[in-house]
Formats: structure tokens, sequence, C-alpha cells
């Protein structure tokens, strides 16, 4: 019952957004421009909730209270600082900034604004090179958590490969045919059944259990702990040093970077700054505090599985679980729907068309875009079946990944002084810290499998690789650090070199004021 | 005068960051109708966040961005 249940309510929101998917088809101009950004026409809600739905869909129904239950819920504020302040900062510094430059200059990518100012195609190919880097094993991931999902529902019956690749299908005809624009609009609908869902849940599990106070004394009697603020888990460091890579991270995923392009007017951008931390507030708290909470309620999660699904089971009627779980592995392919089309867009605009086939038709960009759709989707689809380690770490270090760009990027933003060779030397200087650190095992055994060859010198290397490459420095994570030596690189860099001739330093400072 | 609010504008951003997380009751256990103190403090900071972004875009908006006519802002 419950697993017919479950995979009708799956089919019948795909078949929802297939619909949605043919309208938005039917308004849409045959432009690349419209197929990556609905033409810049995106209102306050829509853009709110597509760049919502977008970010937060499967951690905040999944690892989020999962990682609340097993260690306090803590994570709220952490997520909190992280998406509700910073990331809303961001989203005027840089998502403001970026907007207008849009507008002057018609930029679908990041890669193309920076190229354009500093007059170089290697910086373009650059940006949009590491993006992809995170962007293709992050959608691998998510094919991979989606194709585990559809086995575990169906007990089995639908093995892994067709699951994942049923999945992988339908993402390349869904988002062919939608394109930015009906993919905003399902995660519309979407944002909004995620945080009426998440609140019914709570209200649902409080009402059978008696209410907050009893929950929490609940989980009082089985692990005080988690109540106090802060452990061995969540310390100072931690907890600041992960708010902020993510933050910083999140402004820099391509499908989250490239939204910041597709706002319809100035009023859009504001009232969606001044909404984000409510919202935030509103679908962090009650999914965490349930995590949090099952703690105490003796409920059994399976090994390796996630609590949410089980809480529900335990207090919730089965149709309702269903449509929650449903709802939560659909946000899992909506997050992927939008990488799938940022990732097209980085690949064919900033690495074919400039590399490769410089003069294009609208029509045939259009062509080409949605080709690299397929082209991203088949690959990391394949990919996922092979199931490499090194793409496993390079997924999950996503986040941390992208922050390694966004301050380079912010100081080329507002400082003019800033030029080709230290934009460059700050990106490359942070990502290889960062990767480094990520890979040192690789990098240790490297230099031992050539020790042969390098003689004496290889235990010296062994000792100044480990030794640069700690992964935490006094309690601050690789990836804060990164950030600080990609700002010191490229001020220090810009600093020192001048400028290249054909660089057009005002670009970013002249004329910017919207209608 | 513009510069002096751009540094303003900069203050504030960083104190609404730092205090998101209310540092203070660090170790703290207490709950208040069954949520923990400092779950309400970030519930309640989120709020005012929230309210000093609008107040931000109403009065503040474009500051160190827009160029208009003689004004120098954007230079941070």
């Amino acid at each position: 019952m419950s697993v017919a249940l479950q995979l009708g309510i799956v089919v019948g929101y795909l078949v929802i957004a297939l619909l949605v998917g043919l309208v938005a088809y039917r308004v849409a101009e045959r432009t690349a421009e419209d197929f990556y950004l609905a033409s810049r026409t995106f209102g306050t809600v829509v853009l709110l909730f597509t760049t919502f739905a977008t970010l937060l869909s499967a951690f905040t129904f999944f690892a989020g209270p999962n990682i609340a239950y097993a260690e306090g819920p803590e994570w709220v504020l952490v997520m909190g600082l992280m998406d509700g302040i910073i990331f809303a900062i961001l989203w005027y510094v840089i998502g403001y900034k970026q907007w207008l430059l849009g507008q002057r200059f018609d930029y679908v990518t990041l890669g193309e604004m920076l190229g354009d100012r500093f007059a170089s195609r290697r910086l373009r190919g650059l940006v949009a090179g590491i993006s992809l880097l995170y962007l293709f094993p992050y959608v691998m991931l998510q094919q991979v958590g989606a194709g585990t999902a559809l086995e575990a529902l169906t007990e089995g019956s639908l093995p892994y490969a067709v699951g994942a690749g049923l999945i992988t299908a339908f993402m390349i005809l869904y988002v062919v045919i939608a394109g930015m624009r009906g993919i905003a609009w399902t995660d519309t609908l979407q944002g909004i059944f995620m945080l009426v869902t998440t609140w019914l849940a709570l209200i649902w599990v409080l009402a059978v259990v008696g209410g907050p106070v009893a929950a929490t004394s609940a989980l009082e009697a089985e692990a005080a702990h988690h109540l106090a603020l802060g452990s061995d888990f969540y310390t100072h460091q931690w907890m600041l040093s992960t708010a902020i890579t993510i933050g910083f991270g999140v402004a820099m995923f391509p499908q989250v970077n490239q939204r910041f392009f597709a706002a319809g007017s100035k009023t859009v951008l504001k009232r969606s700054f001044a909404l984000w931390p409510i919202l935030c507030v509103l679908l962090f708290v009650p999914s965490f505090l349930l995590g949090a909470w099952a703690r105490g309620l003796d409920v059994t999660v399976p090994e390796g599985g996630n609590v949410l699904p089980a809480v529900l089971a335990e207090f919730t009627p089965v149709w309702f679980a269903a449509l929650v779980i449903a709802g939560a592995m659909a946000a899992m392919m909506s997050s992927s729907d939008s990488m799938l089309l940022s990732g097209s867009s980085y690949f064919t605009r900033d690495l074919y068309r400039p590399f490769l086939e410089q003069d294009v038709s609208e029509r045939r960009e259009d062509l080409l875009a949605r080709i690299g759709v397929v082209v991203f989707a088949t690959g990391a689809f394949l990919a996922s079946l092979w199931n490499p380690a090194t793409l496993f770490e390079l997924g999950d270090a996503a986040f941390s990944g992208f922050a390694q760009l966004a301050l380079p990027v912010i100081v080329a933003l507002y400082w003019r002084r800033t030029t080709r060779a230290g934009m460059t030397a700050g990106i490359l200087a942070s990502q290889l810290f960062y990767l480094g650190n990520l890979f040192v095992g690789s990098i240790v055994g490297a230099i031992e499998f050539f020790g042969p060859i390098l003689g004496d010198l290889a235990p010296l290397l062994v000792l100044l690789v480990t030794g640069v490459l700690r992964g935490t420095y006094m309690g601050w994570t690789a990836g804060i650090v990164g950030m600080g030596l990609g700002l010191l690189v490229t001020v220090g860099v810009s600093w020192l070199t001048s400028p290249a001739p054909d660089e057009r330093r005002m670009i970013y400072f002249e004329r910017l004021e919207a209608d | 005068m513009r510069r002096l609010e751009v540094w303003g504008w900069l203050v504030v951003g960083v104190v609404l960051s730092a205090l998101a997380i209310p540092w203070f009751l660090w170790g703290d256990a207490m709950t208040v109708v069954g949520v923990p103190l400092w779950l309400w403090w970030h519930v309640g900071w989120m709020g005012l966040a929230s309210v000093v972004f609008w107040l931000f875009a109403q009065r503040a908006w474009g500051i160190g961005i827009e160029t208009t006519g003689d004004s120098r802002g954007d230079r941070s």
C-alpha cells in the first residue's frame, strides 16, 4: 500500500512538473537567454522560492535532521547564519551588482562577466572549469541519492541503475523542454508545498507526543547535553567555519549565482532580500527540531537511514508520510534540474563557444544549450554507475570549493585596482590549497611512488606537504583558510602587477543605475 | 557623508552576522516552552535581521554599488 502510494505520488509530481514545463515551453522564446534566464523576468515570489528550493531541498529534509538527531539542534543556528544572514548580505553585495551588470551587458554566467572585465578568455574558462569540477560530481550525488531512494522505496524491484536512469531521462526531457522558466515555476509550487508540509509534520508529531515541553523532557532524559548550546562537535570555530564557507559557497554555486541575473526588477531583489531570513527560519526550525526531538521519542532509525521518514512513519498516517517523502525526493530532483541547466550554460557559453565555435546564431546557441543538458546529465549518470571515490569527495566538498571563488569575485567587483594576474593567481592559489587539502593522501602517495626517483627529497617533500596541508588549522577548516589565502593572493598580486592594456577596468563602476 | 553611510551599514551587517548565534549563551540549557532559550534568541534575531534588511532596502539600497552623479561611495 505504502509503496504504491509513494510511487503514485512521485509519478503524480513528475506529471505535474512536465505539464508546467510544457506551459513554460509554449511561452518561451527560442533564445539562449530565455532558456537560461527566462529573459530576466522573475517576480519576487518566483525568484525567492526558486532560489530557496534549488538550494535547500534535500539537505533540509534528510541530512540536516539526521545531524540534529545525532548531535543536537545547533545546526539551525549554523543554517540561519549561513543562509539567512550571510547569503542575504551577499545577495546584495554580489547579487545586486551582478544583476545591474547583467542588465547592462547581457551577461548570463559569472565567467562571462569576469572574462569581459579582465579581457581574458582563459579566466572565463578557468572560472567555468572550476565550477564544473564541483558541479558535475554534485549532480552525480543527487542522481545517486534519487536512484538509491527509488531502489529502497520499491524494495529492490527497481534496481539502482534503472531507477537512476529513469530519473536522468526524465530530468533531461524536462529541462530541455521547460528551461529556466518552467523550472522556476515548479520550484515555486514545490517550495510552498515543502513549507506547508514541514509545519504540518511538526504540528502533527507534537500533537501526538503532547506538545513541545513533553518532547523536550523526553529528549532531556535521553540526551540532556543536546539542549545546551555547543558541544565537542559544535565548536565555535566549526560553527563559524561552516556557516561562512557554505554561505559564500552558495553564492558561487552556478544555479544560485545565475539567478542573480534573472530578477525582473530592482524591487524584486529588494523584497526577496528582506524576506530571506524569515523564510530560512520558517523552514529550518521545524525540520531540525523534528530531527532533534526524534532522539527522545523512541523512534527506530534504520542503520544508515534517514531520521525524518522514520519519525513520520511512527507518528503520522501513511499517506502523509508518503507525501512528505515523495516531496523530498522530488525536491532532490528539482535541485538537479537547476544544476543541469546552469552546468550546461557554463559549458556552452564559457568553454564551448569561446574556445571551439565563436560565431553562433541565437537559435543555434539555444540548440547547443539543450544539447549541453543532455551531455551533462548523461555524463553524470554514467559516472554515478561507476561511482568513483574521487568524484564523491569532490561532490561532498562542493560548497567549500565554490566558496574559494567568492572573495576574489568580490574584490574584482569592488576594487578598481584588481588586475587580471591578481584575479587568476587568487583563484588558482585558493583552489590548489583547498584541493590539496582534500587529496592530501593521494599527494603523499604520489610522492612515495616517485620516491626512488626523488631520493632524499621524498621524505622532505612529504613533511612539507603534510605540514602545509593539515586539514584543519587550530580548529578552522581548510575551506575558510583557503578563502583567506585567496583574498590575500588576489589583493597582493593585483597590488604588485599593473593591469593588462586591454582590461576594461571601469565597466564595473560606471553608469550603474537601475531604471 | 555617503562614505560614512557605507561604513555604518557595514558595521550593521557585521553585527547582524556576529550575533545570529548567541555566543553569550554558550553551554546554557535553559528552555522556554520546550524550546532552548538560545533557539528563541536566534528566531528573534532573524526576525530583527529581516526588519533591518527591509529598512536597508527602503533607505539605502544601491549604496556602494550604484553610481549616481558625483557620489563615489562605491570605493571600498
